[in-house]
């Protein structure tokens, strides 16, 4: 299988071929992540730009960090970025609209600036020579060949780095951490609390979503005795997602209450 | 095929994903996109590294892969400890210091 990545990648036209579908798929899937609404489909874009670089790596001769590409990226920070999104929820941050008035035309027209000298100063990278390629610094093979790059010239930095990886999960392990500050409130406390607090209308705690009104979803928010419904009772997050039934054509003084005789 | 088309290829990824820091306001989606600029960096290492013809490069973008891990792990940490204290993952709504 890696056999057969390499022979694309030394083949000039299989590699052009593969190029030419995958480059253009992967910069739509990057602007995508920009334009799609909910953070989840930006993370799966993300995912699949971050599997077209492992595809171009392997077809450039970096077989290691094509897979390692696979591995560390795909697998593990995109994994991680879900893993967070899951935690956090479903955001109002997630919605498109411009907070500060002027900075979606003025970031375009930097970016187009910005893309265009890049494109302008990489495009003069290779000097007018031809590549030279990776043939001859992969002989001994290509994991052999960065590990004895690794292991000699960047012994340093490689054991600098290690020591990044501690740290940072030692600082992840603190912040992530939380310290109880305030003592865990008794059943009783917590009871004069209900009481005590702001209304009793809640003392009771609240219904359930659905509870008399006409069908119960967990979207259809539930009907208080004196027949207005209970917006509260629906989960919030169905709120922020814009998932709640409009509680107000539940509301019973709107429903024809006239019983028709069935026959 | 000329190595320089991947070089373009990096360099509308890594406007891309600058544009996406700029305007988006998810704190998740942000630190994507900041994602998407490291690793359009890492296509132009290993591209380098061919056109060279030495395995410096693909080093550099090993590196460069440490680091994202260890930034993503403290980075996600960061948000998710934000999201405790002020129950938002919006990069506006932490703005104490603007007041």
């Amino acid at each position: 299988m890696m056999q057969l990545a390499l022979e694309v990648g030394q083949t000039a036209t299989p590699e052009a071929v593969m190029f030419w579908i995958l480059g253009p798929l992967s910069v739509v899937a990057a602007l995508g992540m920009l334009l799609v609404k909910k953070a989840v489909h930006s993370a799966i874009l993300m995912a699949f730009v971050m599997v077209v670089l492992a595809i171009f790596y392997i077809a450039q001769d970096a077989v290691f960090l094509g897979i390692v590409q696979v591995v560390v990226y795909t697998g593990a920070v995109m994994m991680l970025f879900l893993f967070i999104l899951m935690l956090v929820g479903v955001d109002t941050s997630d919605s498109l609209t411009e907070t500060i008035s002027g900075l979606r035309p003025i970031a375009i027209t930097a970016a187009i600036g910005f893309g265009g000298l890049m494109v302008a100063l990489l495009g003069r990278a290779t000097l007018g020579r031809d590549a030279v390629g990776l043939s001859a610094a992969n002989a001994n093979g290509n994991v052999e060949g960065i590990a004895f790059a690794l292991f000699s010239t960047y012994v340093f930095p490689f054991e600098v780095v290690s020591a990044l990886l501690i740290t940072a999960a030692m600082g992840a392990m603190v912040l992530a951490h939380s310290q109880r500050i305030t003592a865990r409130p008794t059943q009783r406390q917590l009871s004069i609390n209900r009481f005590r607090g702001k209304s009793l209308g809640t003392a009771a705690g609240l219904p359930g979503p659905g509870v008399y009104a006409r069908h119960n979803a967990v979207d259809v928010p539930a009907l208080l005795p004196d027949g207005t419904p209970a917006p509260s009772s629906v989960n919030a997050s169905l709120e922020a997602r814009g998932d709640m039934l409009d509680y107000k054509s539940f509301d019973l003084a709107e429903v024809n209450t006239q019983i028709e005789e069935e026959k | 095929m000329d190595a320089s088309n991947y070089l373009y290829i990096s360099a509308l990824l890594f406007t891309i994903g600058a544009v996406g820091v700029v305007v988006r306001r998810n704190a998740i989606v942000v630190f994507m996109c900041i994602e998407l600029m490291l690793n359009a960096a890492n296509l132009s290492l290993v591209t380098f590294s061919r056109i060279n013809g030495n395995l410096d490069g693909q080093v550099m973008a090993f590196f460069t892969m440490v680091v994202a891990a260890c930034e993503v792990v403290v980075g996600l940490a960061i948000i998710v400890a934000i999201y405790r204290s002020r129950r938002s993952a919006s990069v506006d709504d932490a703005s104490l210091l603007k007041r």
